[in-house]
Parts: C-alpha cells; structure tokens; sequence
C-alpha cells in the first residue's frame, strides 16, 4: 500500500528550479528544442549577418579582403563555427522531422537512436567544416 | 475543435508542407554549394564572384532566398504562437518579421543583380 508520504507530490508545478533541475528532457527533446533555437539565430542575426558578408565579399578586392581579415579574428571564427553548428544541426534535425512525417522511424527506440544520430551527425559536420575556418 | 484567430496558424497542409519543401530546396542548394566551394578550395576573390555572377548561381542563390524567406516565416511564426499569447504584441512582432524577410530578400537582389 502507497502512504502519501512515498508517492510524488502531486500537482507538480513547472517553477524555474523545477524546470533546471528536476525535470529531464528527454534526447529527443534537446534535438527538438535545438532545431527550434538554432532555427530563430539563423534568422535573426544568423541570416543579417550572412548577407552582409555576401554584400561585402562580392562588391570588390578590397571588401572581399577585409571580410577575410574580419574572418581570421577569432570572435569571428567562434561565431563562423557557432553558425556552422547551428546549420548544421537545423539540416540534420530537419532531414530526422521529414523521416518522422513519413512515419519512419517513429517508436520510442528508433527516434532516441535517429537523435543521438542527428547530434553526432550535427557534432562531425561542425568539427569538419570548423577545422577549415580555424 | 480549434479556435481561429486571425493571428494564427491556416490551420490547414499549406504552411506546413511549405516549410518542408522549401527545406529540401535549401538543402539540395546547401549540399551543391559545399560541393563547389570545396572544389575551389582556398578561395580567392576571382573565383568567389565568378561564382555568384554565373547566371544558374544568381537564379539558384534566388531560389534558395525565397525558399529560405518561405521557411523562415513559417518557423518564426510558430515560435511566436508557442510563446507570445497577447494578440496584439504577437501581431506587432510578426509585422516586424514579415518587414525583416522582406528586408532580407531586397538586399539579396541588389547584392545578386548588382
């Protein structure tokens, strides 16, 4: 017999400490709610900032080499690869969600392993590409 | 039974499938740029505006601009219906992003047709 004492307080009320330590987000959850923020900084600033790079880089010698001397300072190249990871794990999350629409892969065993998938996938890509910008 | 309010979602396939064919646009145009950034690999500027003056890369680069805009509104605006509840601000911020995708996709324009 359960005494109240040993069950969970019920209702449970998502306070902030309930939301930073006690509840645990599922795998699928952090590559859901990744693919949510890294989505809204490619927006904003991710996309202004890309096209100011394009519309510099493109318009002479002399932009194009300031965007890579802009480029070579390492603030530049923490945000060059912090934008790569976000891309990067947008298009693999992305790819994982068109999978799931398709009904592909949708029981609990399959969808933890295609988002461990997706975080590695997210992880190597960044490590790749960002070995180019270091 | 949903309740329609006018700064809502269609409530229909239309946004929803959007959002993912403009995904798998953008994504074969991404793989497609890696591909040739990386043959051309360093880069120099010759080879960098030669490659965005090229006719099928001005057309393509626009197409991945409109998808991206397409995709970007869709997203942003299920971010704001998740988290921002009072209508009227929800509506001012929206406003605010359609005016930055269309900011977005001008300034793509003239750095394309240049």
């Amino acid at each position: 017999m359960t005494t109240a004492a040993t069950r969970k307080p019920r209702p449970k009320y998502l306070n902030l400490t309930a939301l930073l330590f006690e509840i645990r987000l599922p795998l699928p959850g952090w590559v859901s709610i990744l693919h949510r923020v890294s989505g809204a900084l490619l927006f904003f600033p991710g996309t202004l900032w890309l096209l100011y790079l394009l519309d510099r880089s493109l318009t002479s010698q002399q932009g194009y080499d300031h965007v890579r001397e802009y480029l070579a300072m390492w603030p530049s190249k923490v945000a060059v690869t912090a934008f790569i990871w976000f891309f990067c794990h947008h298009f693999f999350a992305g790819i994982r969600y068109l999978a799931l629409d398709l009904h592909k892969g949708i029981d609990k065993v399959s969808a933890t392993r295609s988002g461990i998938a997706v975080l590695v996938a997210g992880a190597l890509t960044t490590l790749w590409l960002g070995s180019k910008v270091w | 039974m949903v309740s329609r309010i006018v700064v809502g979602a269609h409530y229909g396939l239309r946004d929803w499938l959007a959002q993912r064919i403009t995904a798998v646009i953008m994504a074969i145009y991404a793989v497609i740029l890696l591909v040739v950034l990386l043959t051309g690999y360093p880069l120099s500027f010759q080879v960098w505006r030669d490659l965005f003056t090229a006719g099928w890369m001005r057309v393509a680069t626009l197409l991945f601009g409109v998808s991206l805009g397409w995709h970007m509104w869709v997203g942003v605006r299920d971010i704001l219906m998740d988290y921002v509840k009072p209508a009227g601000l929800r509506l001012a911020l929206q406003v605010a992003v359609i005016l930055a995708i269309a900011g977005y996709l001008g300034w793509l324009v003239q750095i394309l047709w240049r």
